[in-house]
Order: C-alpha cells, then structure tokens, then sequence
C-alpha cells in the first residue's frame, strides 16, 4: 500500500481534489472496503481523499413527513442501533446488522457500502425495496438519483468523476407495508451474501396491494426480480404464487460462480430465499 | 510523504513517524512495540487485530493509523483488572484453557471486552455470534465460550 493522503474539510474541497486527480484518487471513508482491496491489490490509488473530517455528514434524522436521511459517513452499525429506524423502517436495520462482523460495521459506513457497487452490498436490496434514492455532489452542483439506477456493474456506479455522494434518502413506509431482507451466507453474517432477498411487501387481507422484491450478489448489480412481482401484484397470494414467483425470481437471476458458491446453487438459493422472504413478508 | 501523528494508545499519549498508507495494526506492532495486537489474514476476516477505538471493537489492519489521532486506543496491553493485575477476561481464558497457539487470543479477548461493555449478560449464542468476526485456527472456541461465560453477571 501506498498513497498520498488527503483530508478535505468541506464537500466542495473533496469535491476539487477528486477532480484535480484525474480519476486516480479514490474516496475512502470508513475504509473497511477500500483498504482491503488495495491490500489484495485489486486498485492501486495515487491518492486517498479522506471524507471523514468532513462535518456534518454523519446523522441519521427524519423529517416531519416522515422521510429518512442517512448521511453518507454513517456506520452500518449506527443504522442497525437506531431506536428510529428499528421503529420507522426496520427491515434497514435488520439489513445492516448482516453486514460482517460487529468490528466491520462500527467502522464502515452507508456510503461506502453503496459506493463500493458490490452486487452484495448488504445494505442495497432493502434500500431499492423501499425506493431510496442517493443525493450526489459534484462540481456542476447536486442531483439526487433514485438507488435503483445507481449501480451500472460490478464495482461501478453512475457517479461521475469528482462527484461524492452525500446522503441517501428514503420514502416513509406506508402503514401496512412490511420489510424483510433474508441473507444467505457462511460463517453466521460475516462472509459476504451468497444470496440476498429483500421483499417489501403491503397486503390488503390475502391480496398483495404491492411489492417490491430485490436481489442481492446474483446479478452484476443488485436487481428489482420485475416478472415475480408481476405475478405477486393485486392477486390473492397463496403456495402456488409464491412458488410461482419464486421461481420467476430465480429466472431472472444471472448469478456467477466464485470461490462462495456456484451459479447453479445461486440460482436454487433464489428460489428458496424469495419463498422465505414471501411467506416472512405477507404474515402480518 | 513521512510525518509525526500523535496517538493516545492504553492512556499514554505517543508520537509516531508514520507513512499516511500505514495501517494502525503496523504501527502499534513495528513503531510502539505493541506486539499483543497480531495481523493474520489483513483483510478483516480474522479479527486477530481487532483493538477498541473509543470503546468500539475496530479490525486495526484495515484502520489508517492516520485515522486513530484524536481518539483513544485500548490494545490487550491495556487491560488492566481492578487490582492492576489481569482483566478477568485474560484470566478467565486462563483458567478455562482456552488459548491454544495463542495467535487469536488477544483479538478474541478484545473482541469479547466490546461485547460485554455492551451487554454484561449475553447468552451462549450471542457470545458466539459476537465472536463470529474473529477465527481460531486451533478451533477452540469450546473454551473461549466457556471462559467469555464466565465473565457474564451469571458466570460471576
């Protein structure tokens, strides 16, 4: 490892110095990610720019409509103690605390797990369910992006060079709507997902008024499974449908094998984690 | 480019020279001479090196030492029981037997500190899930259990 280190005190200074870089600066904020992927030598950065002494962008409030912000340096860890979240929009919580170990969430951060782009980014199936969207700071000034459309690959995002994202925001859940995120994994919630499913799902008696149902790590990015939700959607919701839409989930699956499972297991575990999560999200 | 940080490691406030890309695992290790804190696998797998920052277990091998100024460093040196002595933790893990090759021990003692400064009376499964972060090549985590039990307000 080896870089030149920078600690911007303000957005619009990290912003200029990610721009003087020439795209070979990297963000680091908690560095949990970061530095381990410079020490397995994955990227190999000329400069750090550090976003931690920046005030300011580590809060968790929400507004009197009920709306969530989340600043960008939050840690995974505040997010899975927030007496708030847990009440407002639990399944967040219950999402961040999958994430690794307790000594890895104290330190990293919402931001980076999202910037980061991996396709297990814990964090990201439940914050796509609940159509979050990220607020992104660049020269030309802010604009916010819905999360969906964030991640472009493995590792990629939408972010331009010398833009910083800032603050993820997140529609309040309407009453009735339930959230569950099912994460399949080794070594209890350390080792990255194998698979992860996030449903959030309103029900109107036995009938699903509407859902949303994402999938982790089995896809370049983590993806919307549109065709089960289709399925799922204004009907009455019994074994058959689940099982149907479990198996439409699996199908738009297009998981890769690696050193944690391979891509037919994945696409089995699809299956089974979407039937969980279904039957998890319509019990009231 | 080299420069002096100052650290605040076990109560004692140290002057370091230190690249800004080393990691606060090297410097408690090469530059302090605190060798307790081990690094096995450097990627925050293993938590081998996990040390508290501000009371937090924290993986020190992917921690910038330059992120630790300003805040406070406990390392296994710095346990102290009440009598100066051992915590009870370390003699807990005395007693129960429960360090093999001993590589792991001060990650897992330090870890097992965070988790009980947090919760003094946690169950078997939420000591386990508590230690899930940390690995023992030995496999002994039967007597980690049982010594980290120990320490709970039931094991006294």
């Amino acid at each position: 490892m080896r870089f030149n280190y920078l600690e911007p005190r303000t957005i619009e200074e990290a912003v200029s110095l990610l721009i003087r870089c020439q795209g070979m600066a990297k963000v680091i904020a908690g560095g949990t990610d970061l530095l381990n992927q410079i020490r397995l030598k994955m990227i190999k950065p000329e400069y750090l720019v550090d976003i931690g002494y920046i005030p300011d962008l580590d809060y968790i409030k929400y507004d009197s409509e009920g709306w969530l912000s989340i600043g960008t340096l939050a840690t995974i860890r505040s997010l899975e103690m927030s007496a708030e979240i847990q009440q407002r929009h639990p399944v967040i919580s219950q999402a961040a605390s999958l994430l690794g170990s307790m000594a890895i969430r104290n330190v990293g951060t919402i931001g980076g797990n999202l910037c980061h782009a991996s396709p297990s980014a814990e964090t990201a199936p439940a914050l796509i369910g609940l159509e979050a969207r990220v607020k992104v700071v660049g020269s030309d000034g802010e604009r916010t992006v819905p999360l969906e459309n964030f991640f472009t690959g493995p590792g990629q995002t939408v972010l331009q060079r010398g833009e910083l994202m800032v603050e993820i925001q997140v529609p309040p859940m309407p009453a009735g709507t339930k959230g569950v995120y099912l994460k399949h994994s080794t070594r209890g919630t350390v080792n990255p997902a194998i698979v992860g499913v996030a449903a959030i799902v309103a029900m109107d008696g036995k009938r699903c008024k509407e859902i949303k149902l994402v999938l982790g790590a089995v896809a370049p990015t983590p993806i919307r499974a549109k065709k089960a939700e289709e399925i799922l959607r204004g009907e009455e919701i019994d074994d058959t449908l689940i099982e149907k839409a479990a198996q439409a989930a699996s199908d738009e699956s297009s998981p890769i094998t690696d050193v944690r499972a391979s891509a037919d297991y994945r696409k089995e575990m699809v299956k089974v984690f979407t039937r969980y999560a279904l039957r998890n999200g319509i019990t009231h | 480019m080299k420069q002096v940080i100052t650290l605040r490691v076990n109560g004692i406030v140290e002057e370091v020279y230190i690249e800004p890309w080393w990691t606060l695992s090297r410097v408690l290790r090469e530059e302090l001479g605190l060798v307790g804190t081990k690094e096995a696998c450097g990627n925050g797998f293993c938590g081998s090196c996990t040390v508290l920052i501000d009371g937090k277990a924290v993986k020190s091998c992917l921690y910038l030492a330059m992120k630790a100024r300003g805040k406070e460093i406990t390392t296994i040196e710095g346990l102290k029981g009440k009598d100066g002595g051992l915590h009870p933790l370390q003699k807990a893990f005395v007693q129960h037997f429960a360090v093999q090759c001993g590589y792991c021990t001060a990650g897992m003692i330090i870890a097992a500190k965070a988790m009980l400064d947090e919760n003094p009376n946690p169950s078997e499964e939420e000591i386990r899930a508590g230690l899930s972060g940390n690995l023992c090549r030995c496999t002994g985590y039967l007597k980690i259990v049982e010594a980290i039990l120990a320490c709970t307000e039931r094991g006294e």
